[in-house]
């Protein structure tokens, strides 16, 4: 599903390399996290993953596509196929939680008679059944969150790739969106998830990758942080 | 649906920036009407010369004390010349009565004329008035008054001496003159003038101004660019939050982009038809109005030309800020 071959990646006017000869294979269906203090390289692999930098040598290969070698306007088609979580959210203050889910498929061409039949039914499964027509301002960090996940998880994406997704949130709130996370990975879709928290990564006893000075120096099935 | 999605985005962004919305609009239509006047004032010169070149004749003025032998001399020798159409010859009494009627507002100026100081004339009609430079040029060196500093652009003298074989061509017709003639010089004429040269100065005046109406439509033109550039950045800024959710969520860059680009469209044709309503303005109060004395001099201006200037005026500028904005958005989003 997810391949690194060989990657480095070294930024301009950086001293040495943020990802350095990462080799890493991710299968089909699985919970990985990418763990690592700041600076580690965690951030650059989901940047890498997404098509928003490439690397300097080696290969990024998703969904059996050479991701490097993917131009133009075909990057935003394979976008579609990769749902995205971050720390800050990244949710319009301007639309309702229904809106702002609805506004990622109108921006892909879907009919809003779609949006209609689909969008309640995203809501409802990260559990804001009844708050569809909040604002974010009008939300919880979590509740927020959660409009998030909808809306990278609203087009059935194969891969969902979440950065730092709970590093704004409580540690209870955390966990609800972890199980929210651990939900959506039983339906079948790969996650790849960036973090420090240690709580987490510990309960939820999946693959832990951890990275330190742009290399790979632990890969363990049902890790734990320490 | 999606059209939809884009024509309000359109609007919105238009409204959100309004000032900055009029100032585009108003620069564009500023631009466009002088780029709008200067390719009508184009048009027109085309017209004109096309019209006036046709009728062009070259004047031989005779001088007063020639004779009728050598008159009459001239008068066969420039209707044999295989160049030329026909010949009018105008004496002193017709000449006379033409001045009074051309001067007939300054009745000091007629006074002080007579008859006997104008010169008579033959006026000469090609049969290729193209050719009037060289056949006049030929002329004055036939008759001995080409002083060598002459001005007149391409006769090529060794040529004219050189070649007396007939060529099917004009020009070759019209040097047969000079070379016929090379032995002894024409008597009795006074001067020869082309008309096509005092021609060509008016329309190198009406070239210049031509040329200022451009160099402003350029300059305004840039303005109007930097402006698109800069709107459409401001557009983009504020609405840095959406453009950032559609690239993540995989919308194409013609979706993201298609928005803006309309908006620096949309300015540019309501610019383009403020400037086609100024151009009509100016039809109706300085070519119909205040001016309509010089449509004796100029070739009427038609309602079509006017007309074919707004789709012309809409898709330049509608074409040039959609590039621009397309390029500005570019820049703006890949960062």
């Amino acid at each position: 599903m997810i391949r690194l071959e060989h990657v480095t990646k070294t930024y301009p006017k950086a001293s040495r390399p943020s990802l350095d000869d990462v080799s890493v294979s991710i299968e089909k269906g699985e919970f990985v996290f990418f763990i690592g203090p700041s600076g580690s390289g965690k951030s650059s692999i989901i940047k890498l993953l997404l098509h928003e930098i490439s690397p300097n040598r080696g290969k990024v290969i998703v969904n059996n596509k050479d991701v490097t070698s993917i131009r133009g306007w075909r990057i935003a088609s394979f976008r579609r196929s990769i749902g995205c979580v971050f720390q800050d959210f990244r949710l319009l203050p301007n639309r309702t939680a229904y809106e702002n889910v609805a506004f990622a498929l109108e921006v892909i061409g879907k009919s809003k008679a779609v949006a209609r039949r689909v969008v309640p039914e995203v809501l409802e499964l990260v559990g804001l059944g009844g708050k569809e027509h909040r604002y974010p301002h009008e939300l919880s960090g979590g509740e927020q969150q959660r409009v998030a996940v909808a809306r990278a998880f609203v087009n059935r994406p194969l891969i969902l790739l979440a950065d730092e997704p709970t590093g704004n949130l409580d540690p209870d709130t955390s966990i609800e969106i972890m199980r929210l996370l651990d939900r959506i990975n039983r339906t079948g879709t790969t996650v790849v998830m960036v973090t420090h928290d240690s709580n987490i990564v510990n309960q939820m006893r999946r693959r832990v990758i951890e990275i330190e000075g742009g290399r790979i120096v632990r890969d363990q099935a049902r890790g734990v942080y320490g | 649906m999606r059209a939809k999605y884009v024509l309000t985005e359109v609007f919105v962004g238009l409204w959100r920036n309004v000032t900055m919305t009029i100032a585009m609009i108003i620069t564009m239509a500023v631009s466009l009407t002088m780029l709008g006047a200067s390719l009508m004032l184009y048009l027109q010169v085309g017209d004109m010369k096309d019209f006036y070149y046709d009728k062009v004749q070259v004047s031989v003025f005779l001088n007063t004390d020639i004779t009728d032998q050598q008159r009459a001399d001239l008068e066969a020798r420039l209707k044999s010349d295989p160049a030329v159409q026909s010949v009018f010859y105008e004496d002193q009494e017709t000449a006379y009565t033409r001045f009074k009627d051309q001067f007939r507002d300054l009745p000091d100026l007629v006074k002080s004329v007579g008859p006997e100081s104008l010169p008579p004339s033959f006026r000469v009609t090609l049969k290729n008035p193209e050719n009037s430079d060289k056949f006049a040029h030929a002329l004055e060196v036939a008759a001995g008054l080409n002083t060598g500093d002459d001005t007149s652009p391409s006769p090529d003298p060794s040529a004219s001496a050189a070649a007396p074989s007939p060529s099917p061509s004009a020009s070759a017709g019209t040097t047969t003159t000079a070379s016929g003639s090379a032995d002894a010089p024409i008597a009795g004429i006074k001067q020869v003038v082309d008309q096509k040269k005092l021609l060509e100065k008016i329309f190198g005046i009406i070239g210049s101004i031509q040329n200022m109406a451009l160099v402003v439509s350029v300059a305004m033109g840039i303005a109007a660019l930097l402006l698109v550039a800069n709107t459409i950045q401001v557009a983009a800024y504020s609405k840095r939050r959406e453009v950032a959710v559609m690239k993540l969520v995989g919308a194409s860059n013609w979706f993201i982009q298609a928005p803006f680009v309309l908006e620096a469209m949309f300015a540019a044709v309501l610019g383009a038809f403020l400037a086609f309503l100024a151009l009509i303005a100016g039809k109706v109060f300085l070519m119909d109005g205040s001016l309509s004395d010089l449509n004796q001099v100029l070739t009427p201006l038609s309602w079509g030309r006017v007309l074919l200037m707004l789709p012309m005026l809409a898709g330049i500028g509608a074409v040039v800020s959609a590039v621009t904005g397309w390029f500005t958005l570019r820049a703006y989003i890949k960062k």
